[in-house]
């Protein structure tokens, strides 16, 4: 059974914004839809510590922080835009919560102290297969361009993430990752389960050109 | 909004940067103190993420020594709103962290730690 929950107030966000910061879309629903899915599976295991990789706008990690309760888990958000970081905040604020953006690469000044601390992980990635210099130079720009170039099969951020995932999460820990069948889905589960960990597609949808779905990768099994 | 609870996951990643490098130092910090709804099962929870050792130093070193040097095997109501406190109320806006090994700095603006690194310091 799935729960019904708002979708966060964006209304304070301005096209000025949407110029630096990815305005959400399809790709941002669909992994807030995979959250509702999970709802009293994720509020059952009682998350202590949650991190969204790549907040942009915010309206994720104030959807995740809702959905666990606001103060009974720490969301930290991280992003390599400040913009990001900025509006995650205001985002936070104007949905009367509190988030925690750090201006960072992936989660590069946290896996250290993170390591088998994550109870939840969301990541909704660059996942748009481009050429390696579009990905190298939207990554160093820190900008609105991060949101999407994807490099090789659009993998080549998703995959630095996958790797360390075994030594992040907590034994009931689940990431919540977005793909698009370029990124090729089943080739993920396959590599995911030789590390040991379950990753099942829980959500799939069609939003004009792209096949969108969310992965959902654990140590432990369910439905 | 550096909160305490989030500088206590935040370690310096400068390339071969190993000792020393967590907790970060604060220096030169504006604090604010913003109340924030109580839920101490939520704290007890978290003890098992804390690297209690680095919190009481980092709290002592902005001027909080409300918490005990060990940290309590049985816990009071008491202690557990003093850590509460520490936690989720204390703000730091503005400032630096200072990595005790490699003295890099990370500044803090708006409430953001700005914890990249130029090319040339990143280890992966």
């Amino acid at each position: 059974m799935s729960i019904s929950l708002p979708t966060p107030n964006i209304a304070h966000l301005t096209e000025e914004d949407y110029e630096h910061v990815y305005e959400p879309a399809e790709d941002s629903f669909i992994l807030l839809d995979a959250l509702e899915l999970d709802a009293q599976l994720i509020r059952g295991d009682k998350p202590t510590i949650c991190v969204e990789i790549g907040s942009g706008s915010g309206i994720v990690s104030t959807f995740l922080s809702q959905l666990v309760g606001p103060s009974s888990s720490l969301v930290l958000s991280t992003d390599i835009n400040r913009y990001a970081c900025e509006v995650t905040l205001r985002t936070a604020k104007a949905n009367q919560i509190s988030l925690n953006p750090i201006l960072c690469h992936l989660l590069d000044p946290l896996s250290s102290r993170l390591r088998n601390k994550v109870d939840i992980l969301v990541f909704n990635p660059p996942y748009v297969p481009t050429g390696m210099t579009e990905l190298l130079d939207t990554q160093h720009q820190k900008d609105i361009g991060g949101a999407w170039a994807g490099g090789q099969d659009g993998m080549i951020v998703t995959d630095i993430i996958l790797d360390q995932l075994p030594d992040l999460l907590t034994p009931s820990g689940k990431m919540y990752l977005v793909t698009v069948v370029q990124n090729k889905p089943l080739e993920i589960i396959r590599k995911m389960e030789a590390k040991g960990l379950i990753c099942k597609e829980i959500i799939k949808r069609r939003a004009g050109r792209e096949l969108l779905s969310v992965l959902r990768i654990s140590r432990e099994l369910h439905q | 909004m550096v909160r305490l609870i989030t500088h206590n996951m935040l370690a310096c990643h400068v390339k071969n940067c190993t000792k020393d490098n967590f907790p970060l130092s604060f220096s030169d910090v504006e604090l604010v103190v913003r109340p924030a709804p109580e839920n101490l099962e939520f704290i007890q929870r978290f003890l098992p993420k804390l690297d209690w050792s680095a919190l009481v130093d980092t709290a002592r070193s902005l001027g909080d020594e409300s918490l005990p040097e060990q940290m309590p095997d049985q816990w009071t109501e008491e202690q557990l709103k003093a850590l509460h406190h520490v936690l989720m109320e204390l703000h730091v806006e503005e400032g630096n962290m200072t990595c005790r090994g490699c003295g890099h700095v990370y500044p803090i603006s708006n409430g953001i730690p700005n914890m990249l690194l130029a090319e040339h310091e990143v280890g992966r």
